[in-house]
Order: structure tokens, then C-alpha cells, then sequence
């Protein structure tokens, strides 16, 4: 077969992607350098980096850049331990180990605006939320999670999405452990710590790299949880950067100053997916 | 393992675990089951406190729900771009899978990593150019923007998904009927589609899955015409827990299929965000 075919076959991927990836970037990129606001069509002109500093310079930017590092980082803590604990946990055999494997994926699956008003209305409300109930069952004050907590809202209903998630990467992993050596490493007498400190910890290495990396890239763009529950409120309490960009662009019109935190933010994804791509890549071949 | 090899009269270790994979597991899908049950309550009943745990179950949370918003148009929007974004995906991956499969050049292992990284940049940062170029063509709220957006946002898991399905395929099969002089439809009709099938099911489904529960996109591109799911669920968030029971109920319709499908594709969920890191 000549060399034309192959080619042939791979050209509307390739080119739908690349078309895809450019010109988003270019325009980005363009409009990060205009003046250009949706409401003011009159307003135009090239606007050198004042965008940028705009971006930059916004009081809340400071608030979105930690609410974003706190959130990505808490999640992955509260993920990687929650996810290893519950792995380790339902590792070894007893009844109804496939049905709590099976189950305890599900809340991967739940899509993310329902996620969010699901905890925002049943768990979270103040008055007849489950957690309200159990705090005035211990005689305590319920909590206005929305109002008084909203960041921490946020971060407890995205981790418990990829929680599983998490979770489920570790079971793969454990299920490649050398059953052997663990046998071996037991008739030497080692506990359970020091199994878990020289034999499991080592081989979910890998594994653990990789949660970190996707779970990085993924809530680096945190939205819907944000959109349906905060609002991003109050005040900026609980912006990040994803939601901040948003609010420029289909809030307050400014495509150009959304433009330029745009691409903040796909430099900061870049950082991430450099590392992810290298470690993926050895494992091709 | 080792206690259940011994005879032992009684494994209270092994009790104690099986207790408590089985509580942290039911803590963890607490709010699903919850959700569920409230589906069935009336507006009072869902809000009362303490909970209501036994009640007569009611289903007019459902019927309401189709007459008030149209569920069933949001439904059909959600079932259109999922499926729509599925084969069209599939039928633009699987060729370039294929190609990239079996006629494997220096170049192949670049073009696999750079659609990867196309998969890595945040939504967000086409945000603004995608909202622009979708009102220009007219393509704002149609279900056609969602699919198009769906497709090319799946586009590089597909590949990838689909390439490591292929590669396992033996090469020699594939010559053997050449050589019998099949043609690349022959070949892809009878040897490919076969053998290939498991491959495609899989990297459909969890194409399925995404594009259901795909969120960003469609609260930022589609409204009243083309609003999939999600983007219905959103528009309840303002009524302070007044439509409770209606909103638990069209959440619960929401996600039940996809929760369902979830269970039965979870290793190939797992292939397919970690791009084959972790196996």
C-alpha cells in the first residue's frame, strides 16, 4: 500500500484538532491584545499589555490565583489519602467486595451541576440540610455553608467526585502488585505498616504521580460547581481563576481582559501537562 | 488472605474490614440514595425536619417536571449531542486510530503525544474565541455547536483509546488478507470491525459519559433550544429549596443511566483519563 492511504485516513483528526487547538489560541491571543468589550463595539484599537495588567492588577485576581491553589490542593490531599485508604480497604477479599467496588465509583458519574445542588440543598443547607440535622442532633449551631464556608463547600464537593476516581486508579494499580513478594515480605514477619511503608507505598508511586497530574489539569477549570452553587460569592470568597475569566467575559463583556487570563491559565496548564506528557510518553512503547 | 487459608473458629479482623468498606461506602453514596428518595417525596414531605424517613412515595415530582420545563426536550438535547458526539468521534478517531496503528512511522508516537496535549489545556482558555466563532456561524444554542465542541474536545481520549485497542491486533491477520486481496474496506469490514468491536464499544461509552455529564460547554454555549441536562439542572439553582422534590427528581432522572453505564465501564474510564499511564 502506498504511503497516501495511511495519511488519508489520519488527515481529519489531525486537522479538526490542530484547527481546534490554533485558532481558539490565536484569537486568544489577538483579542488579549485589543481592545475589545461585546457591549462597546465602538471601543477598539490595539491595547498594547494593558489587558493584561487589568487582569493582573484586579484585586480579585489575587483572591481567584489562592482560591484556585487551595481548592486544586486540597482536593488532591483530602483524594490521594481518602482514595489510598479506601483502596487498601477493599483490596483484599470479603463479602460483597465487587458490589462496594461497583458502588463506590458512582459519585464519578453524578454530572456536576447536580453534584453541586445535590450537596448545596440536601446536605448543606442550614435549616433542613442532613448536616444541619446532625449538628442540632449534637446540640451544636448549623452551619450556613454557603454563606460562611463557601470555598470549603466547593472543595468538599469536588473531592467527593474524585474521590472515586482516585480511589479506582489505586485499585488497578494494587491489583498488579507481586502477590508473591507480599507473601514473602509477610513470612519475614513484616507488619502491616512496614508492608505498606516498603511494598504498596512504592509500587502506587506511579499512580499516585499520575492522580496528582490529572486531577491538577482537571481542576484547574473547576466551573459548574462553582456557577450553580457560589456564584462565585460572596464576594469573590469562593472565585477562582476559571470562574473569575468567566465573569470578564460573559459578565462583564470584556472579551480582551478575559482573553489575557486566559491564557494565564493556559500557561499554568502547560506547566502541568509538560511534566504528565513526559511520564506518559515512557510508557508508549 | 492468609486467615482465610488457616481454619480459624471466627476472622474478627476480616469482620471488622467487610463493616467497614461497607459503612465508608454507603456514607460515600449517601447523598445519591438520598437524592433518589427525595425524587419520590412532595414538596413538604422533602424539606421536613427531621427527615422523613418512610413516606408514601409520589410521582407527581416527575410529572411536573415535564410540564413546567420541558424535561423531555432537555432530555432529547442531552441524548442527541452525547450520541451524535460519540459517532461522529468515532468515525474521525477510528480511521486515524488505524492509520496510526498499523502503519507506524517516526512520526507516530509525536502526533499521539501533541493530540494529548491538545486535551490539556483548560476549557476555559477557549472560552471567549469559541462563544465568538459559534454566534458568528450561527451556531450559539443548536445542538450542532454542542456536538461539533463534544467531538473535538473528546477527540484526542478517542485516538488514544482506540490506538491501544488496534495495537493489540496482530498485524499478521491483517496481511494475511491483503495478501487474499481484500481491499481497505474489505479489510475493514471483515477483519478490522470484528476484531476491533470491544475496542469501539468502550471508547464509545466513555465518550458517552463525558459528553452527558459535560458541563462547562453547555451552560456557556446553549439555552432554551439546545440546553442539554446539565445545563436544565443549573437553571434550577436559584429557587431557594422551594422545587426541592422537582429538582431531586429531575436530577435523579439525570443520572441514574449514567451512574448505571458508569458501573460497567469503570476500567475503561480509568484507560481512558489516564491515557494507558496506569494499568
Amino acid at each position: 500500500m502506498n504511503r497516501f492511504i495511511p495519511r488519508a485516513l489520519m488527515a481529519p483528526a489531525v486537522v479538526t484538532l490542530f484547527l481546534w487547538m490554533i485558532v481558539p489560541l490565536a484569537m486568544t491571543i489577538y483579542f488579549s491584545l485589543i481592545r475589545y468589550n461585546l457591549m462597546q463595539p465602538d471601543v477598539s484599537g490595539f491595547a498594547g499589555l494593558d489587558n493584561f495588567e487589568f487582569f493582573v492588577t484586579d484585586p480579585s485576581f489575587g483572591t481567584a490565583v489562592l482560591n484556585t491553589l487551595l481548592l486544586i490542593g486540597s482536593v488532591i490531599v483530602i483524594t490521594v489519602v481518602g482514595g489510598l485508604g479506601l483502596a487498601l480497604l477493599v483490596n483484599d477479599p470479603f463479602p460483597g467486595r465487587g458490589v462496594v467496588r461497583m458502588l463506590l465509583i458512582s459519585p464519578f458519574f453524578v454530572m456536576p451541576t447536580v453534584n453541586a445542588l445535590m450537596w448545596k440543598h440536601m446536605m448543606m443547607n442550614p435549616i433542613y440540610g442532613v448536616f444541619a440535622q446532625v449538628a442540632q442532633f449534637f446540640g451544636a449551631e448549623p452551619v450556613d455553608f454557603m454563606a460562611d464556608l463557601p470555598l470549603l463547600s466547593v472543595i468538599i464537593m469536588v473531592s467527593w467526585q474524585w474521590l472515586p476516581f482516585a480511589c479506582l486508579i489505586f485499585i488497578t494499580a494494587l491489583a498488579s502488585m507481586n502477590r508473591e513478594q507480599l507473601e514473602a515480605a509477610r513470612m519475614d514477619g513484616a507488619g502491616y505498616l512496614q508492608q505498606l511503608r516498603f511494598m504498596y507505598l512504592p509500587h502506587l508511586g506511579r499512580s499516585m504521580a499520575v492522580v496528582v497530574m490529572i486531577e491538577m489539569i482537571f481542576l484547574l477549570s473547576v466551573f459548574a460547581e462553582i456557577f450553580t452553587t457560589t456564584g462565585g460569592g460572596p464576594g469573590d470568597a469562593s472565585t477562582n481563576v476559571a470562574f473569575l475569566i468567566y465573569k470578564q467575559a460573559l459578565l462583564a463583556f470584556d472579551a480582551g481582559v478575559a482573553s489575557a487570563g486566559a491564557l494565564f491559565a493556559v500557561l499554568l496548564a502547560n506547566i502541568v501537562a509538560a511534566f504528565l506528557i513526559r511520564m506518559i510518553g515512557k510508557n508508549l512503547d | 488472605m492468609a486467615a482465610t487459608r488457616n481454619v480459624q473458629p471466627f476472622n474478627w479482623l476480616l469482620l471488622l474490614r467487610s463493616v467497614a468498606a461497607w459503612g465508608v461506602t454507603l456514607l460515600l453514596i449517601f447523598p445519591i440514595l438520598f437524592l433518589a428518595a427525595t425524587a419520590f417525596k412532595t414538596e413538604l414531605q422533602a424539606i421536613e425536619v427531621p427527615t422523613l424517613w418512610f413516606f408514601t412515595p409520589t410521582l407527581d415530582n416527575f410529572h411536573e417536571v415535564q410540564e413546567r420545563s420541558d424535561y423531555l426536550l432537555y432530555a432529547k438535547n442531552s441524548l442527541i449531542t452525547s450520541v451524535g458526539s460519540t459517532l461522529l468521534g468515532l468515525a474521525i478517531a477510528a480511521p486515524a486510530a488505524y492509520s496510526m496503528a498499523f502503519f507506524r512511522t517516526r512520526r507516530t508516537r509525536d502526533i499521539l503525544m501533541w493530540m494529548l496535549s491538545t486535551k490539556m489545556m483548560p476549557a476555559v482558555g477557549a472560552l471567549v474565541p469559541i462563544y465568538v466563532l459559534a454566534q458568528k456561524t450561527a451556531l450559539l444554542d443548536t445542538v450542532w455547536g454542542l456536538i461539533i465542541v463534544f467531538t473535538l474536545s473528546n477527540l484526542p481520549i478517542m485516538v488514544w483509546m482506540l490506538y491501544s485497542h488496534f495495537k493489540d491486533i496482530p498485524a499478521e491477520i491483517l496481511e494475511a488478507s491483503r495478501m487474499d486481496g481484500a481491499g481497505l474496506w474489505g479489510e475493514f469490514r471483515h477483519v478490522l470491525l470484528p476484531l476491533g468491536m470491544g475496542g469501539m464499544a468502550s471508547t464509545g461509552l466513555l465518550c458517552l459519559v463525558l459528553s452527558w455529564n459535560e458541563a462547562f460547554w453547555s451552560l456557556n454555549l446553549s439555552a432554551a433550544n439546545a440546553g442539554t441536562l446539565a445545563a436544565l439542572i443549573a437553571s434550577y439553582s436559584s429557587p431557594e429549596g422551594l422545587f426541592w422534590a422537582k429538582l431531586s427528581a429531575a436530577s435523579f432522572l439525570a443520572i441514574a443511566p449514567i451512574v448505571v453505564f458508569g458501573w460497567f465501564s469503570q476500567k475503561q474510564l480509568v484507560q481512558g483519563l489516564t491515557f494507558g499511564a496506569v494499568k
